[in-house]
């Protein structure tokens, strides 16, 4: 075991044991439901189905119903869709870039990453499928073997590259997700006492029977899908950055999209994390697990990802004047002084002024802070993707052809519902799943547990003396 | 862990001096070939161009990877990195470069400004001037970005940089001299508040001094990414630089306490920072490819007219062969391998600022690859070797009272 070096701050507080670590983190599923569940619960399924209404009323009645027009052609369908997808790439980067990094303190948010990834993922699909007007047939989405005569998927299209992204990005965090589940599902079934619930974590577990031979499987197939996944939160926010910059339009053609939509993705990623994991950890009571010190951390990388999202936009800010094309000028001056100027400005300061607050430990140690400013974060999210796309497409360059964009009440509410479908799904899993990896937490009580720090620290203490 | 206290100190030998000099002395006298040999080249708006850009390219490759182990080094404090403390010293020893090669880079800016070489092209006389016959209205729109105001960035990068790297030297070397017992971790807290503050600086700088110095080359020219693909391609630079020193060290009985998992953590670094480059080549090219605007494609455009085959020769070499290379365990655990990628990476990363520099200068009068470029590089590369063991001599090679000592010693993964 690595001797760990005496300043790093334990990331289990608390006298645990093996056994203290498995009762603490399965006790809300063992436990009753409380009316807080309840009532969550509920408001998101109603906020869901409001969604669902207006998913339905869009299918019966064509994407005339939304805001979008001539003009501006894209709206609020890829806006959402880019701003869940964004938010999607938190769980892989913790789960695969921090593993191969080493981080010790990705366990504690881990497991719930990766699900939130899953739940946004599966809400940006359904604003994909949906926007091509006709959902019935978005199979023809891909190369299959058909009988439309020559129609085949335009393969130099990054829409369609972007399908192919998506799809693998869900497979391989899906699988990621469900192998490190195995074996705390086995866990959770050997505790269960109610026959039900004991058959249905027996068959989540799929037969776990936690032999060396087990544990060396499931080590040799995370190591693999680590390395599966890092390109993987790589490419899939570069290929929608593609659908983007591989335009003429000004404000979308740009070379540093790709490196720079990946850094927001894994910036809203974060403050999503940050906010669903705050609520947790207090319902939960799992705060000698999820510390301050990970909040910190968090709070850090919120600090690097929104800097680098911040050079990005001045950098555009910047080449659009010195490119000397009057076109590349007027893009940006219509965005930060145009009609829709508020909205860049709701951006800068969301997400980059305010994350420079975490500057200041103090507020960086803060939970209700941090609750605020996560939020903040994702708010500015949402308003990059509308700046660039919305603001931008009001004005191109035939002015005869400018137009403004107002969203109807259908794309309001298809909005608000996949907020609650991902609340609905986010309930579900806090309820049944651990939200902390059990086994991954547990391998390192010894290095980084509060007590075993202290235990060592005392050793090395008696040492010295003996001297 | 029992380490050899003999072998603590580096001595920087009269074979390793020799060997230093003979390159410097190969290179100058190539160097002073070239200008001699260059000089007979007579085209309009060529003057000793390549001469010029191959001096250039030498003096601007090493800055960078100096400034790429700069960063290394402030990010490991950032990060709380243990890894890397084993390491410490042949990172800084490499950082330490910078104030030599910022000097050389500076002085070469003055003879531009001198007009003694065109490399930039908006310091000619009267480019904004419209009566002037070298007037060029597209330079003239962002004037404004160049002449003092380019200087006073100039000056800043240089100071910033250099005060940063030598700071975050001395507060290691104080540390040193702490006996155990006691806070004593006060120089390295100084440093992680240092390394924080670097990023922040390195964060721009990184970016202004990569258009400021090559990008505004190509004056016309304009790419967002920019930035970001010059750091990229420093950083790659510097771990493969830093990778084969230690490997040179230990095959000289130094640096055994440096755990074969270490060795094993560079080469991962030298892998994924690979990647990035590719990463960022790749978005830049495509894009502007793909789109095909007349104001973006001119810059690849040249490139794959007139440098064809050394455009795709970097491309493969940079990432195909350490992809391919560098995948498995073993192979970056096999030293004598990972010295050989190494030197083909590090070696990769010098043509690919030559593919940045020469076609902005030298442009169609490119010829490929010579005896010019080779000698310009291996004069550089003897001054570098030279100052970056004379700096490994003035420190032990092992840290003391370092935080994070004891984790790097047994690290194994």
């Amino acid at each position: 075991m690595h001797p760990e070096s005496e300043i790093r701050t334990p990331l289990i507080l608390g006298n645990k044991t093996y056994k203290q670590i498995t009762d603490d983190i399965i006790a809300p599923i063992e436990g009753k439901t409380s009316k807080w569940w309840y009532f969550l619960f509920t408001v998101s399924l109603l906020t869901a189905l409001w969604g669902i209404a207006s998913f339905t009323y869009t299918i019966g009645e064509g994407i005339g119903t939304w805001g979008s027009n001539n003009s501006v052609d894209w709206a609020w369908d890829i806006t959402n869709f880019v701003w869940w997808i964004g938010i999607g790439h938190a769980g892989t980067l913790i789960s695969a870039v921090l593993l191969l990094f080493r981080q010790k303190w990705r366990m504690a948010i881990s497991r719930a990453a990766e699900a939130m990834t899953i739940f946004a993922v599966i809400n940006a699909g359904l604003y994909v499928s949906l926007h091509t007007g006709r959902p019935w047939v978005d199979y023809w989405l891909f190369p299959l073997p058909n009988q439309f005569g020559s129609l085949w998927p335009n393969f130099n299209s990054p829409l369609l590259w972007d399908v192919f992204a998506v799809t693998t990005y869900m497979t391989v965090s899906i699988v990621f997700w469900y192998m490190g589940l195995i074996p705390d599902f086995a866990t959770i079934r050997d505790r269960m006492v109610h026959k039900g619930w004991k058959k249905f974590y027996s068959i989540l577990s799929f037969g776990w029977g936690g032999r060396a031979k087990h544990w060396q499987r499931l080590e040799e197939v995370s190591l693999v899908l680590a390395g599966l996944s890092t390109p993987l939160v790589f490419s899939v926010h570069s290929i929608v950055s593609f659908d983007f910059a591989t335009s003429i339009l000004p404000g979308w053609h740009t070379t540093i999209f790709p490196p720079y939509f990946v850094s927001g993705a894994v910036f809203s990623g974060f403050a999503m994390v940050l906010t669903l994991m705050l609520v947790v950890r207090k319902a939960y009571k799992l705060e000698e697990y999820l510390t301050i010190k990970h909040i910190e951390y968090m709070n850090i990388l919120i600090i690097v990802t929104g800097s680098i999202v911040g050079v990005a936009y001045l950098t555009e800010l910047f080449m659009a004047w010195y490119s000397g094309v009057e076109f590349e000028q007027y893009a940006f001056l219509n965005r930060a002084t145009g009609p829709m100027a508020w909205s860049y400005w709701a951006m800068m300061t969301c997400n980059v002024i305010s994350p420079q607050l975490f500057w200041i430990k103090k507020i960086r140690t803060s939970i209700l802070a941090t609750f605020i400013l996560s939020i903040v974060v994702n708010i500015g999210m949402w308003f990059e993707r509308f700046v660039i796309i919305v603001p931008t497409l009001c004005r191109t360059f035939l002015p005869s052809s400018w137009a403004t964009y107002t969203p109807s009440f259908v794309d309001i509410g298809m909005f608000i519902g996949t907020i609650g479908f991902f609340g609905v799904l986010f309930l579900l899993f806090s309820r049944y799943f651990p939200v902390i990896a059990i086994a991954e937490t547990k391998t390192i009580l010894k290095t980084s547990g509060e007590n075993f720090k202290k235990l060592a620290a005392s050793h090395k203490q008696h040492q010295v003396e003996q001297h | 862990m029992h380490i050899n206290k003999e072998k603590l100190q580096f001595v920087f030998d009269a074979k390793a001096k020799t060997f230093a000099y003979t390159l410097m002395g190969i290179g100058l006298v190539s160097i002073i070939a070239m200008f001699i040999v260059d000089g007979q080249h007579h085209a309009e708006h060529y003057h000793l161009n390549r001469a010029w850009a191959n001096v250039f390219s030498g003096a601007f490759f090493f800055t960078a990877l100096s400034l790429g182990a700069a960063f290394f080094l402030g990010m490991q404090y950032a990060a709380e990195a243990g890894w890397a403390t084993t390491i410490k010293r042949v990172i800084e020893a490499t950082s330490l470069y910078l104030p030599y090669g910022l000097s050389i880079l500076f002085l070469l800016f003055i003879l531009g400004q001198l007009h003694i070489h065109h490399i930039y092209h908006w310091m000619a006389e009267g480019i904004a001037d419209p009566s002037s016959p070298n007037y060029d209205p597209v330079i003239a729109g962002k004037i404004g970005y160049f002449g003092w105001f380019w200087w006073l960035r100039t000056i800043l990068y240089i100071v910033l940089w250099t005060w940063f790297t030598l700071q975050l030297r001395k507060n290691s070397l104080e540390a040193d001299k702490y006996e155990l017992g006691g806070d004593n971790h006060a120089y390295h807290w100084k440093n992680v508040k240092l390394g924080a503050w670097f990023m922040v600086v390195f964060a721009v700088t990184s970016s202004t001094s990569a258009w400021d110095w090559i990008m505004s080359i190509d004056t016309h020219w304009y790419s967002t990414l920019f930035g970001w693909y010059t750091f990229s391609g420093l950083w790659i630079s510097a771990i493969s630089f830093m990778t084969l020193l230690i490997i040179w060290l230990r095959k000289n009985g130094y640096l055994e306490f440096v755990t074969e998992s270490t060795i094993h953590d560079m080469g991962k670094w030298m892998f994924a920072i690979s990647f990035l480059w590719t990463y960022m080549y790749f978005s830049q090219f495509m894009l502007i490819w793909y789109a095909d605007i007349p104001e973006e494609v001119t810059y690849f455009q040249i490139r794959w007219e007139s440098y064809k085959s050394l455009m795709w020769f970097v491309l493969f070499i940079n990432f195909a062969f350490p992809m391919v290379l560098l995948m498995s365990r073993d192979s970056k655990r096999n030293f004598n391998f990972l010295a050989f990628v190494g030197t083909i990476v590090f070696i990769g990363h010098y043509l690919d600022v030559i593919m940045m520099v020469m076609p902005g200068t030298v442009g169609k009068h490119w010829t490929g690859i010579s005896w010019m470029e080779v000698g310009t590089f291996l004069f550089y590369l003897g001054l570098f070797i030279f100052v970056v063991l004379k700096n490994l001599e003035k420190a032990p090679l092992l840290v003391r009272n370092h935080p994070f000592l004891e984790e790097s010693l047994h690290l194994h993964t």
